[in-house]
């Protein structure tokens, strides 16, 4: 009888104990939320440590909604809400869909800087058993670097329970990281954290082992400083191959630029100074392919490059032929009226697109391929760029398949070598000029599309490559393909080695002198073209 | 001898016929020119608008000059100035500096405009300043620079550093800026960035940063391929201190800057990035998600919530048609600008430019965020300071503001060449008066 009296008595202990804990829960997540109303960024700061700390369910999609800009409040009625994408207004504690006319007063919670920190490290120390494993990482990221000793408990579960060995592994160097920034963890733990650092070997790890706090032991202190110097030695390579890769990746923009130059400089010594806005073209080419994209068809968005990719070739090797025909082919044989003539119809071009498509610059999209970066080794490689990359050398590839399997390249070889038995042979020079002339320019049109994604698209894009492109063609020889590749990627890696201790500006002017010394000695470029300019 | 007597006499009996000819044209052309010349110079007041509408400058000039445009047009409805309407002479600079003084020169001398509003780089201001000073006329610079100037001639409502670059690293150097103890100044190479950070680097080893803790970087205009700078923030960043980039890049080399810096996971919670030449219209063309956090500091942003810069903004948007198009600070110094210049003729009585440069300190306007501008003895205005965080909209969201409106100060007291100096047209009538050796002319 006592016995189940004592029973009933415990159950409803046990009972009136857990209803009083989801009771004050809810009563400390409330009074967490009010924090929230106040628009102020430091009653918003206590706010963030209140939920986080509350042990709600809700508070992960609260912090996550003031982290998006997503959570809203009333300070007339006192309430706070989620808004999702669609605009619903939810009830930010409970959940539930809010009816009837949002506030008049409905605002968002506004945060800074300094509290988006702190969201992050909360939200990492809540979201660390979440069942979405990418979760879980970016929760070890953030733990490791906001250090907060509060999420260790969590942080030892997690570990416990992890399968993922990748995420273990961020786990414990989350783990290292606090116990080496704890003012109490014992010295054997320290030294061991300090080799889990050690071992991470990358920039955040350098600065995590660079401020260490003041009283650490003096082993620990040693240990770090050998852990430094390591580090250091192996961002020092890194940063090296890091160079190189920024190095072919310029190097693939000039010679995406410079390789329709080489062609018609090589085969008919036409100093064309329009080669740039060729290249202009192509990329306002892809403006205007992406701007019908965005009206017509929106979810090909991401094709919109393969798309942009014929037409401007085709748009800008009819511009090409045009000129040929109209402007270059009286000027044979007289190079410096070429080269005026070419100047001034660059003039010409640039203020041609100014009046159609206003001097502004033009906003074109990177396609979702194209954005963000992946880390091999120790370099950081963006997708823009190794996208570039590989469309230089495609571009080049089938550059030297045209010129070497087809009639058409054949004649272009030809008419190269010498063009007077070329004539004999019944080629038709003059329509060869022109399709070379074409090839060139549309070239340079397929270089604008690549060059959109990473530079501005104006009326002035083309004047800040056609420098660069006769740089790269005097300097690797004239007409020659593999002269262009090769002198491409030399001048690329080499201003991208000088860069960091030069500086841009000292760096580009480095470049143009050495250019200059070189051809001192080697006047036709690095592989000379046997062969004869047009006569006229 | 002969021939001459024959050509006088046939001349002579011709010229009867001729003369009656050319003076009855005469007449007919000459008397509605008369009637029409004198009274048209009575009936306008011609002001002058010196931005440049193509060229590199054009993206951020265009949009002064219509707003100019708009202020002459909103006071033409007032009924005019002094009894007069006035009207706007608009010329093309095309970003070309020393055309910037040949049109500016045409504008006084030949249109004989009362006051020029225009300018937006230093250089181009530089260009101008003999032309003003030579010929007498007044220039309203309405955009942030590097200060080092007090000239009489020119009414600067754009912000001096110490309305905007001294602010901003006070406030990343406060909590809720970072603590940041770690600083790149990343500028383009020309003199406002460069004196710009002249000026940051002397206050920042006032404040006690070493040198090993400030790197400074300048690339060209249109500068794209930033990999390799980005490359070394990144790595200057880690060296365990907070560290943050004050970025005085200017022009259109900031959206490939600003891509960069999202394409390498740059967040602005690990090394925020405070700019000063990017505003709402610089923005306008960049995906702003992955720049979320980043700020800018001005005097002025398009998001402040008063009922002056709704209206503003709503006059705008009417006039230029587009709801779409942005509003910022440049803009806003033409608006203060503008209006004191028009307070000051009513109060002069005439466009004069020396009755109008006496009347001009001491002019008071309304600004667009709550406050009141005053001009000052030294031709700069009092401004609000603002610091914005981006948003993912475009828009800036306001983290920090200065109690009170600064008083822009024309030489720097951090650099050893100007710290004596000060500017005062109206008591000691000097643009560079020394206060130590109490003479004018600078050092």
């Amino acid at each position: 009888m006592r016995c189940s009296r004592a029973w009933l008595v415990a159950l409803l202990f046990g009972l009136s104990l857990l209803l009083g804990q989801t009771a004050t829960r809810a009563s400390t997540i409330n009074d967490a939320i009010a924090h929230f109303t106040a628009d102020d960024f430091d009653e918003t700061g206590a706010g963030i440590s209140e939920v986080a700390a509350s042990g709600s369910p809700r508070a992960a999609v609260i912090l996550q909604a003031l982290q998006n800009g997503q959570l809203m409040f009333s300070a007339e009625r006192k309430a706070v809400y989620v808004q999702d994408d669609a605009g619903k207004l939810w009830d930010a504690v409970t959940g539930d869909a809010v009816g009837g006319d949002p506030p008049a007063d409905l605002d968002t919670v506004n945060i800074n800087n300094r509290l988006r920190s702190a969201i992050d490290a909360a939200l990492g120390g809540l979201t660390l058993l979440s069942a979405d494993p990418a979760k879980r990482l970016d929760a070890a990221e953030a733990v490791f670097k906001s250090r907060q000793a509060s999420a260790l408990p969590t942080l030892e579960a997690a570990f416990a329970k992890e399968q993922d060995g990748r995420i273990k592994y961020v786990l414990a160097q989350a783990r290292a990281a606090i116990v080496l920034t704890s003012p109490d963890a014992a010295t054997a733990d320290k030294l061991a954290a300090v080799e889990i650092i050690r071992q991470r070997g990358d920039q955040d790890a350098l600065a995590l082992l660079l401020s260490l706090p003041d009283g650490t032991a003096v082993p620990v202190m040693r240990a770090a400083n050998a852990a430094i110097a390591a580090i250091q030695q192996r961002l020092a390579l890194w940063d090296a191959v890091q160079n190189a890769w920024y190095g072919l990746s310029l190097g693939s923009v000039l010679l995406l630029a410079a390789i329709g130059l080489a062609i018609t400089f090589g085969v008919m010594g036409v100093i064309n100074m329009a080669h740039g806005e060729m290249v202009m073209v192509g990329a306002y080419v892809t403006f205007l392919v992406q701007n019908a994209i965005r009206g017509y068809a929106p979810n090909l968005f991401d094709y919109s490059l393969a798309i942009s990719v014929p037409s401007a070739f085709i748009a800008a090797g009819l511009i090409g032929i045009l000129i040929e025909r109209c402007i270059i082919r009286f000027l044979y044989g007289r190079p410096l009226e070429t080269l005026l003539a070419t100047w001034g119809l660059s003039l010409i071009l640039q203020q041609a697109v100014r009046t159609i498509f206003g001097p502004n610059n033009r906003e074109v999209g990177n396609p979702s391929f194209m954005s963000g970066a992946f880390d091999v080794g120790g370099i950081t490689v963006t997708y823009n760029r190794l996208w570039i990359i590989c469309f230089a050398l495609a571009v080049f590839v089938a550059l030297l398949g045209l010129l070497r399997f087809t009639r058409f390249g054949l004649e272009m070889r030809a008419v190269t070598q010498n063009r007077a038995m070329a004539a004999s042979m019944g080629i038709r020079t003059s329509r060869i000029d022109a399709l070379t002339f074409g090839l060139g320019s549309g070239i340079a049109g397929i270089a604008g599309v690549a060059l959109s994604q990473i530079d501005n698209v104006s009326p002035n894009l083309g004047q800040g490559y056609i420098i660069d492109s006769f740089m790269v063609v005097v300097f690797g020889g004239v007409g020659n393909l593999w002269g262009t590749f090769v002198g491409a990627f030399v001048l690329g890696i080499a201003n991208k080695f000088l860069e960091p201790y030069a500086g841009a500006v000292l760096g580009k002017i480095a470049i143009l002198v050495l250019i200059i010394l070189f051809i001192q000695k080697r006047p036709r470029g690095l592989f000379a073209l046997k062969g004869r300019a047009v006569e006229a | 001898m002969s021939s001459s007597s024959k050509n006088s006499h046939r001349s002579n009996a011709t010229i009867s016929r001729r003369g009656l000819l050319v003076g009855a044209s005469g007449l007919a052309l000459g008397l509605p020119l008369a009637a029409t010349v004198p009274a048209r110079a009575d009936e306008t007041i011609k002001i002058g608008i010196l931005h440049s509408l193509s060229g590199t400058m054009a993206i951020s000039e265009t949009t002064l000059k219509d707003v100019m445009l708009m202020l002459i047009d909103a006071q033409n409805k007032k009924g005019g100035l002094l009894g007069k309407k006035l009207e706007p002479v608009v010329v093309d600079p095309a970003s070309n500096w020393p055309l910037f003084a040949e049109k500016a020169r045409e504008l006084i001398s030949k249109d004989k405009v009362s006051v020029v509003f225009g300018c937006w780089t230093s250089v181009s201001r530089k260009s101008v300043l003999p032309v003003f000073k030579e010929l007498d006329s007044i220039l309203f610079y309405p955009v942030q620079f590097e200060g080092e100037e007090g000239e009489r001639n020119v009414f600067y409502t754009g912000a001096a550093p110490n309305q905007q670059a001294i602010p901003a690293v006070d406030y990343l150097m406060s909590a809720d800026g970072g603590l940041v103890k770690r600083w790149v100044l990343e500028g383009t190479d020309y003199v406002y960035p460069r004196t710009t950070n002249k000026i940051l680097e002397a206050y920042l080893k006032q404040k006690g940063v070493v040198d090993a803790d400030i790197m400074i970087n300048y690339t060209p205009f249109g500068f794209s391929d930033w990999q390799t700078e980005v490359s070394k923030i990144k790595a200057f960043g880690s060296a365990g201190k907070k560290t943050a980039v004050v970025s005085t890049i200017n022009g259109d080399a900031n959206v490939p800057f600003y891509k960069e810096l999202g394409n390498q996971g740059i967040k602005a919670t690990d090394i925020p990035v405070v700019a000063f030449s990017v505003g709402e219209e610089e923005l306008a063309g960049l995906d702003t998600k992955p720049l979320v956090g980043h700020l800018a500091a001005w005097n002025y942003f398009e998001s402040i919530k008063t009922p002056a810069n709704t209206a503003f903004i709503k006059e705008w948007h009417d006039f230029i048609g587009n709801p779409k198009r942005t509003t910022n600070d440049p803009m806003e110094a033409h608006y203060i600008g503008f209006n004191m210049w028009v307070k000051a003729v009513q109060k002069a009585g005439t466009t004069d430019p020396d009755k109008v440069i006496s009347a001009l300190p001491g002019t008071k306007q309304a600004n667009l965020s709550g406050g009141v501008s005053e001009m000052l003895p030294n031709h700069y205005i009092t401004k609000p300071v603002f610091i914005g965080e981006i948003r993912p909209d475009g828009q800036f969201n306001v983290v920090w503001k200065t109690k009170d409106l600064v008083p822009g100060a024309a030489w720097s007291p951090y650099l050893p060449g100007s710290k004596d100096l000060v500017a005062d047209w109206v008591n000691l009538k000097c643009g560079n008066y020394n206060t130590v050796t109490k003479t004018c002319g600078g050092t």
